[in-house]
């Protein structure tokens, strides 16, 4: 956590509380900062200073009534201060604070650190990392573990790329709308990797891309933000039942719906149906009707697998890949028997474009092994198991390996 | 802050456009360049002889030496520049955009060393 000291003598209540304070607005007062003061840096140091200036003086004076207010104008201050001493200019004239409008644009300055983030002139990776860390907060190191990189990779990279904002001039705003539709592409693809790198590993990433698709809706209602938005909350809504007691993966087909979180599938649904009714439909808006028509169904026999099938046929001619083609094949398997599947899956995999992509394998797996072909089933299961890096992937892989050798339950 | 877009065109390529479509790039640029001196975005530009026309020159431990040629040899050469003023980098991707040959070839955008910092 960035406030890594308690001042003695500061009861642990108010550490606490400071902590929350910390969790829940130092994000949002980096993004006004930077606007403020124009530099990432700066604003960085005058935050930690801010919270620096909180554990001090809140004690005695309690907790100001708007805090994220405080924490701006005591960080603009003590920025603006530095840069004065440093200049040599001695002045005793303290900054009044701007007045409460400014502190308005605290989601717009959200929005500008987001687009500023993911800025195309940023390679991609760059743009990921410095978004995981200016705007949702995380460590080099915590980046680096969710990107299967290095720490002082991950630093060079955000260096690299503050860099580029300063001396190449990228401005610090959300853009025109006539640019709007290219600049989003990039900002969704970054809060989408950041929502799938925590659905697998970490609540709190998804948590933090959820957040984030809030934002984005409230101020650019456009389908495609809408379709992410509800995309992610239809996948969260899984959470409780998508690994079992043990931690291990249950598939949809077998997950107790019960646990499902019915309030995030009735936001989710409702804004698919919103971005649906303006008849502009893009990949992210169809992978949510997907998961919505999944959502709906009461047990996983009353899928509309017709529905599916439709759905993904569009996805695929807007946007094909491979790992969409692989999908269809599923649920054509699920729609039409297991035998039809197969027969699309070895063809992608005979082109030669997933090979070694461990869901294909396993997904194949799965067919032959619903058509008793365990001889197959198991090779293919084993192929899987070369390929994945996931331990609860790697023991579900096994455990489907296993249950090859006992008779078919179902 | 200033910008220098460098212009990049694979020169092979130029003999075998007709010319009809040289006569209108040329007409294109030249509208181009009207247009941005109109909105102070301007501030200078050359168009380039052909890389058989260049020499690289080097010196190492107080020799000169010059070859002949450009300093690498890539797929799309450096055909010429336009240094223009733009409030950020968006505008200044906006207006290379709008550089005719953008189309056919690319352009890099650079932000040229304010002298201040």
């Amino acid at each position: 956590m960035g406030l890594g000291r308690s001042a003695p003598g500061v009861g642990q209540d108010l550490i606490d509380t400071i902590e929350s304070v910390y969790r829940a607005e130092s994000r949002r007062v980096l993004a006004t900062l930077i606007r403020l003061l124009g530099d990432f840096d700066l604003a960085e140091e005058a935050l930690q200073e801010a919270f620096a200036a909180a554990v001090e003086k809140w004690p005695a004076e309690g907790i100001p009534s708007n805090p994220r207010a405080w924490l701006v104008s005591t960080g603009r201050f003590k920025a603006i201060d530095r840069l004065r001493r440093s200049q040599r200019e001695v002045s005793d004239e303290h900054d009044v604070p701007q007045a409460a409008a400014e502190y308005k644009e605290v989601a717009d300055d959200e929005l500008r650190l987001i687009f500023t983030c993911c800025h195309p002139a940023l390679s991609p990776d760059a743009q990921v990392a410095l978004t995981l860390r200016e705007v949702c907060g995380l460590t080099t190191e915590e980046i680096a573990r969710a990107f299967l990189t290095t720490a002082p990779t991950v630093a060079q990279r955000i260096v690299r790329a503050k860099g580029k904002i300063k001396g190449a001039g990228i401005p610090y705003e959300v853009p025109a709308l006539s640019d709007l539709p290219e600049r989003l592409d990039a900002v969704l693809r970054v809060v989408y990797l950041v929502f799938n790198e925590g659905y697998r590993f970490r609540h709190d990433l998804s948590g933090e891309a959820i957040r984030l698709g809030h934002l984005l809706a409230e101020l650019l209602p456009d389908p495609e933000v809408l379709g992410l938005l509800a995309l992610m909350l239809l996948h969260d809504s899984r959470r409780a039942a998508r690994l079992s007691a043990e931690g291990d993966i249950v598939l949809l087909e077998e997950q107790d719906r019960s646990l499902w979180d019915h309030a995030e599938i009735a936001e989710g649904v409702a804004l698919v149906e919103r971005a649906l009714a303006s008849r502009r439909v893009g990949p992210y808006l169809l992978q949510a009707a997907i998961a919505a028509v999944h959502a709906d169904a009461g047990d996983s026999t009353k899928t509309d697998w017709n529905e599916i099938v439709g759905l993904y046929d569009v996805l695929l001619r807007m946007d094909p890949s491979p790992v969409v083609e692989l999908n269809r094949a599923a649920a054509i398997a699920m729609r039409d028997g297991p035998a039809a599947g197969l027969a699309l899956m070895d063809a992608i995999l005979a082109r030669g474009d997933l090979t070694d992509y461990n869901h294909a394998h396993s997904a194949r797996g799965e067919l032959l092994r619903r058509l008793k072909r365990l001889g197959e089933a198991s090779e293919a299961y084993k192929r899987a198991l070369q390929l994945v890096t996931q331990d609860a992937e790697r023991r579900f892989l096994e455990r489907r390996l296993e249950s090859l050798q006992q008779p078919l339950d179902r | 802050m200033k910008y220098l877009c460098l212009i990049y065109q694979e020169e092979k390529q130029e003999a075998n456009v007709p010319r009809d479509v040289i006569q209108k790039a040329k007409s294109d640029f030249w509208a181009f360049t009207e247009d941005i001196k109109k909105t102070g975005n301007y501030v200078g530009s050359h168009g380039l002889q052909h890389t058989d026309t260049a020499t690289t020159v080097r010196v190492r431990n107080g020799k000169l030496s010059t070859t002949d040629g450009p300093f690498a040899e890539t797929k799309e050469q450096l055909g010429g520049y336009f240094l223009i003023d733009a409030k950020d980098l968006n505008e200044a991707i906006v207006i290379a955009a709008r550089i005719p040959s953008a189309k056919w070839g690319s352009v890099e955008v650079r932000p040229v060393w304010d002298k201040t910092s």
